[in-house]
């Protein structure tokens, strides 16, 4: 224990002295900032194309007919019971094998032979398993009476869904989906393990050159949890203004305009 | 199972060595390879290390009557691994270099190292800067040839750097990579072998006066010192020559 103190006093103290790991930070934090770009474009492009996915997914899965709810079972059964790092080797080092995907032009060339975006494929399909089930969970919890209310006024089976249960589960399923996010936020470390060099890989890289592992890591930990920070605001942000009947609760009968209250209202809110 | 007697096995050395304090003769030397840079070092199909880096590094503990435990590690924590005290040396074909030696210290070199290209077979390649401009060049991280290629070609190549040496050839077979900048031993054995048969050196050596020696703590001069010792009878008595043998036809001394 007192070794560890003084080997931490040593260190401490190194970093007071002399310039050389200061010098070191200064010619890596501009990589380490190319870095947190590119992580942000992974998280933020997977997000929304896992969004846009587990949207019909979630859609099939709730239906009644086996045809359709077969594929979506099987698809977040697989994403969700397999580590992110195996899908990801899976669509970079595994699609590379066969001969044929090579030869399919623009799609090799462009996207499947790139780094970049093998990752966000990857992760994407690996977040749309998550909020699919999210949403799945969501549509089932709206409340009976929002639906019935909207069979009430005449509105079609489509109609429902666009107007009143959609909207009303993306409320419900917000504060989860930003916890989804910020899991993603930390996977996609995983994406420097393929080359890309993302916040994690310029991290590594630096460490390749300086070995101040100690020091860099402590400052990716640091940039991942300022990341993690502005996220968390955001999806605050979103609640309040998607989930705005949640905090209509507080209101004051007493401020409310005298003309719309009445018994009925005093009543229900109370 | 094995884990856990492994990890009682360590408990017991850290307690025992913890005991005898600083005498260093007669004790276990934990060294560490990486076990993913074939035929130097690998994991072999019974899970065990061997290779080249792997027999040189028991007949050098033979040498110095000292018993070795051999340990694996990924490579781009194998450096911090030693100044953690999680092993006392590393035998894993390590580059001796400016950079290095500013954090762990190098033995005399067992072995000497040059970089080559290796491209496609059947295609032109020239490699001067010039030609190779707009190319996707491969190497692994924290190596020599990852340091070459970011550091004299790295404004006019896209460069990628793999966790693994492995990962590298799988991508330069899958046409990812057009070309791969690499030490030149490794990539002689993975020519030689199957998945390796269409791909070949391309232009000359780039020789960069390359050693390879056994990294220790900067503190731990004896354990230098006896290592060193150690490298200069296995290459006297003639042991060091029938290891290579079995690897190379030529002397990498």
């Amino acid at each position: 224990m007192s070794d560890l103190i003084i080997q931490l006093s040593q260190w401490l103290l190194t970093l007071t002295q002399g310039a050389e790991p200061w010098d070191s930070y200064a010619r890596y934090l501009p990589r380490l900032m190319d870095g947190v770009w590119i992580t942000l474009q992974l998280v933020l492009l997977s997000g929304v194309i896992g969004f846009l996915m587990a949207v019909p997914l979630a859609l099939m899965r709730i239906s009644k007919n086996p045809w359709l709810w077969v594929f979506p079972y099987c698809y977040i059964f697989f994403f969700r019971g397999t580590p992110l790092l195996v899908q990801i080797f899976l669509v970079y080092y595994g699609l590379s094998q066969f001969e044929s995907l090579r030869n399919l032009g623009w799609i090799w060339t462009d996207v499947l032979s790139q780094p970049y975006w093998c990752a966000i494929i990857a992760f994407s399909l690996n977040t749309s398993a998550y909020i699919a089930e999210l949403f799945r969970g969501a549509i089932q919890a709206v409340p009976k009476g929002e639906t019935e209310a909207a069979q009430a006024l005449g509105m079609s089976q489509r109609q429902q869904y666009q107007h009143v249960i959609l909207p009303r589960a993306f409320g419900i399923i917000l504060p989860a989906y930003g916890n989804e996010v910020i899991l993603m936020l930390k996977g996609s470390a995983l994406a420097s393990t393929i080359t890309l060099l993302d916040l994690m890989g310029a991290t590594r890289g630096a460490i390749s050159r300086t070995y101040l592992s100690l020091e860099f890591f402590v400052l990716a930990g640091f940039i991942y949890l300022i990341l993690t920070a502005v996220l968390i605001g955001f999806f605050r942000l979103l609640e309040n203004l998607f989930n705005a009947h949640q905090r209509a609760q507080d209101m004051k009968i007493n401020n409310l305009d005298p003309q719309i209250k009445d018994k009925h209202l005093e009543d229900s809110v109370r | 199972m094995q884990k856990t007697k492994r990890f009682a096995m360590s408990l017991a050395l850290v307690a025992s060595s913890a005991l005898m304090a600083t005498s260093v003769t007669a004790d276990t030397i934990r060294i560490a390879t990486e076990g993913a840079y074939a035929p130097f070092n690998f994991i072999d199909s019974s899970g065990q290390p061997g290779g080249f880096d792997v027999e040189i590094a028991n007949a050098l503990c033979e040498q110095m009557q000292a018993t070795c435990e051999i340990v694996t590690q990924d490579w781009d924590g194998i450096i911090p691994g030693l100044r953690a005290r999680r092993y006392d040396a590393i035998i894993a074909s390590m580059s001796i270099t400016e950079e290095r030696e500013r954090v762990v210290a190098f033995t005399e070199p067992y072995y000497s190292n040059v970089l080559a290209f290796v491209g496609p077979k059947g295609t032109e390649m020239p490699t001067d800067a010039d030609s190779l401009k707009g190319k996707t060049l491969g190497a692994q991280r924290a190596t020599i040839a990852g340091q070459y290629l970011e550091d004299t070609l790295g404004s006019v190549v896209n460069v990628r750097l793999y966790d693994t040496q492995d990962n590298a050839y799988l991508d330069l077979a899958s046409g990812r990579l057009d070309g791969m900048v690499s030490d030149k031993f490794p990539a002689y054995d993975w020519l030689t072998s199957e998945a390796g048969s269409a791909f070949e050196f391309k232009g000359e050596d780039i020789d960069i006066d390359d050693k390879i020696g056994i990294a220790v703590r900067q503190n731990d001069t004896e354990l230098k010192e006896r290592f060193n010792a150690a490298i200069q009878a296995i290459v006297e008595n003639g042991t060091y020559a029938e290891i290579n043998a079995k690897y190379f036809p030529f002397s990498i001394y």
